[in-house]
């Protein structure tokens, strides 16, 4: 076992940050707004430095796609304590259209190419919600996953997810290599100190391109319009309970 | 000749644009401990004047105590990076960061300035990671901007190999609770010099100054030395006269500039906010001009006085600096960021004094920020010498 772990790490818009939609509607304003690591990638990042703090892993590798100021994110996972970092660089319109397919695509040659024994990534992305890179990730490579864990444990060639379902948890045993996904209470992620932070400065972040590694980035997707929510309009009270059914029937609630 | 760049409040001259990766890094992790695990214990902290002991070991975890110092488990980083370290700590409380600037400046870098190898082997670890806190004992009851007329007496007992210590300090952050005590004493030949002093030596205590109305949050109180017995070990050998003691104040004022402009920040975005949301005869309070020109003028002395700092900064990381502009710069942050802080107050009326609105804790915190590690007038005398010539300190000539 390579004892290699491959983390996916996404830079996405903070999630304090208010969105606003661009003027020409075809997306939100990046430009000048602050960007920080996808908290559940961050709780992936942390699963695997503390699988490699427990010595049950070797190598924590993070991967970023995207342009530039994507090192900027892989530098955060090397300051929570990952080994080293690939940043595949995905810019222009390419990375207007990256979506979970594309993602998925370059993870699972990477995760062949580097000899993972596991992918880990956080459950989704708070900018896009699409919780799908892991799932594709582990269809492409044919391996099992464990997707929404709450819980990860190394048992041999087994891996033990406890995920958290809409009913409560389950608790599937997986074989390595695998693919997991990091929900909420997978873990609280550590802050970067400093001289970890310091430290990250020397670590490597190798360069790769898209092409390198067969993948076509053509998305079968295309967004038509970007709106913001509709405004919140205001409530009207009625008397009666038979007046409460009366207005549902109207509007079409009932 | 101006692209269209937009103006940002928050960063009126682009600070963001003028530091390292690293530096953003470590401001940006830091900061956000300091708003997660601080920013909520500090309400009751203050009201209830209890000193967390525990947020000395959470720092040392992150590696942010002694953080200039090179090797001994520090992280010997920049002094940028100390600034922005103190500036985003005091963001929340001065009396955390003066927590902060003790251990770091006080301490720790005497010992590393100072030291012999085997003391800092012994203490800079500990220090580093929080696990036993120091003291810096200089100012005395009778002597506070005049150290060099110290009452502390340090006497030599060559049979023994010991110092006898025996004087009285005061304001001394962190002694109640402190492991060890870095203190100065006028010796025999009538020359200035540091000892360490740790808790257990006999004739050593340190009772709590009761009745503060300033940092609160951090344990300050007395050292009282009865015949303390020093072994020569404890010497700090490397530095005789008061340049040892202004080596440290120096330091630790070089932080303070920076923590200033933090606590006034805060005092400005929240009295931005407030004024903001709070409407008045129909209209926001942001709305009236006399708000505004006092807005106005916290955004300009607040960015002008962080690139002040930005520069001193890289001036000292690149060996450049002199006193003066530590001086200069302690002087002037703390001096505007009171007066921000009074504004702010005055901004948000009778919510102004409830603690739940974290300015008049501001406001009274800086109060001694103001005043200690060189008060406003002091600093304006050193500056009056260098650029004068004459001393005005004294009344001979």
């Amino acid at each position: 076992m390579s004892g290699r772990v491959l983390v996916g790490v996404k830079r996405v818009i903070d999630y304090a940050v208010k969105i606003r939609v661009r003027p020409d509607k075809t997306g939100v304003v990046t430009d000048g707004v602050k960007h920080s690591m996808n908290p559940f990638c961050e709780i992936a990042v942390e699963e695997a430095v503390k699988l490699k703090e427990k010595k049950l892993i070797k190598e924590v590798v993070a991967v970023s796609c995207g342009p530039q100021q994507a090192q900027e994110t892989i530098r955060t996972a090397l300051a929570m304590g990952a080994d080293r970092g690939i940043h595949v660089e995905v810019t222009g319109k390419d990375y207007d259209t990256l979506g979970p397919l594309q993602v998925s695509k370059i993870l699972a040659a990477l995760a062949k190419k580097e000899d993972a024994q596991l992918v880990i990534l956080g459950k989704q992305a708070i900018d896009d919600d699409c919780n799908q890179t892991g799932q594709m990730t582990a269809a492409l490579l044919d391996w099992p996953q464990g997707t929404f864990a709450s819980e990860v444990s190394m048992e041999g060639d087994k891996v033990k997810v406890v995920r958290e379902i809409d009913g409560g948890l389950e608790t599937v045993k997986i074989n390595i290599p695998a693919v997991v996904t990091a929900d909420l209470r997978l873990n609280t992620p550590r802050y970067a100190t400093l001289p970890n932070i310091m430290k990250a400065k020397k670590k490597k972040i190798a360069n790769v391109k898209p092409a390198d590694l067969g993948v076509d980035l053509t998305s079968r997707l295309e967004v038509l319009r970007v709106d913001e929510p509709p405004q919140r309009q205001a409530g009207m009270k009625v008397e009666t309970v038979d007046d409460l059914v009366g207005k549902l029937k109207e509007t079409g609630h009932i | 000749m101006l692209s269209k760049v937009a103006f940002s409040w928050r960063d009126a001259l682009n600070l963001e644009g003028q530091l390292t990766e690293e530096e953003i890094m470590i401001r940006d992790s830091f900061r956000d401990y300091c708003q997660e695990k601080l920013m909520p214990r500090i309400l009751m902290a203050n009201r209830h004047e209890h000193f967390h002991r525990e947020i000395v070991s959470e720092m040392g975890e992150l590696g942010v105590l002694g953080p200039t110092i090179k090797g001994y488990g520090c992280a010997g980083t920049s002094y940028v990076a100390y600034g922005l370290i103190a500036r985003e700590v005091e963001r929340v409380d001065s009396g955390y960061r003066s927590v902060m600037s003790v251990q770091s400046s006080l301490v720790m870098h005497p010992i590393n300035a100072y030291g012999t190898e085997a003391q800092k082997e012994k203490y800079l670890p500990k220090l580093a990671r929080g696990e036993i806190l120091g003291c810096f004992g200089l100012t005395e009851p009778n002597h506070g901007s005049d150290p060099s007329s110290m009452e502390t007496k340090a006497k030599y007992n060559p049979s023994s190999g010991t110092f006898t210590i025996s004087g009285s300090k005061t304001w001394i952050t962190n002694s109640p609770v402190a492991d060890i005590a870095v203190v100065w004493a006028k010796c025999e030949d009538g020359r200035v010099r540091g000892f360490i002093l740790e808790r257990g030596m006999k004739g050593f205590s340190t009772p709590k100054i009761e009745g503060k109305f300033s940092l609160r949050a951090s344990a300050t109180g007395m050292i009282l030395m009865d015949e303390v017995e020093v072994p020569q070990e404890n010497l700090l050998p490397n530095v005789s006269g008061l340049a040892g003691p202004f080596g440290c104040l120096n330091n630790a004022r070089y932080g303070i500039a920076w923590g200033a402009l933090g606590a006034a920040e805060f005092c400005f975005h929240l009295a931005r906010q407030y004024t903001l949301d709070r409407i008045q005869f129909g209209v926001p309070l942001a709305r009236n001009q006399l708000m505004q020109k006092k807005m106005a003028d916290m955004l300009t002395e607040i960015t002008i006085g962080l690139q002040s700092c930005l520069s001193l900064g890289r001036l000292i990381d690149e060996k450049k600096a002199a006193p003066e502009m530590i001086s200069m710069l302690k002087r002037n942050s703390c001096g505007k960021a009171l007066d921000i802080a009074r504004q702010a107050r005055d901004m948000l009326g009778g919510n102004g004094i409830a603690d739940e609105y974290h300015i008049i804790r501001h406001v009274m915190n800086l109060e001694a920020v103001n005043t200690y590690e060189g008060t406003h007038d002091i600093h304006a005398l050193i500056l009056g010498r260098a650029i004068t010539g004459l001393q005005s300190f004294t009344v001979d000539k």
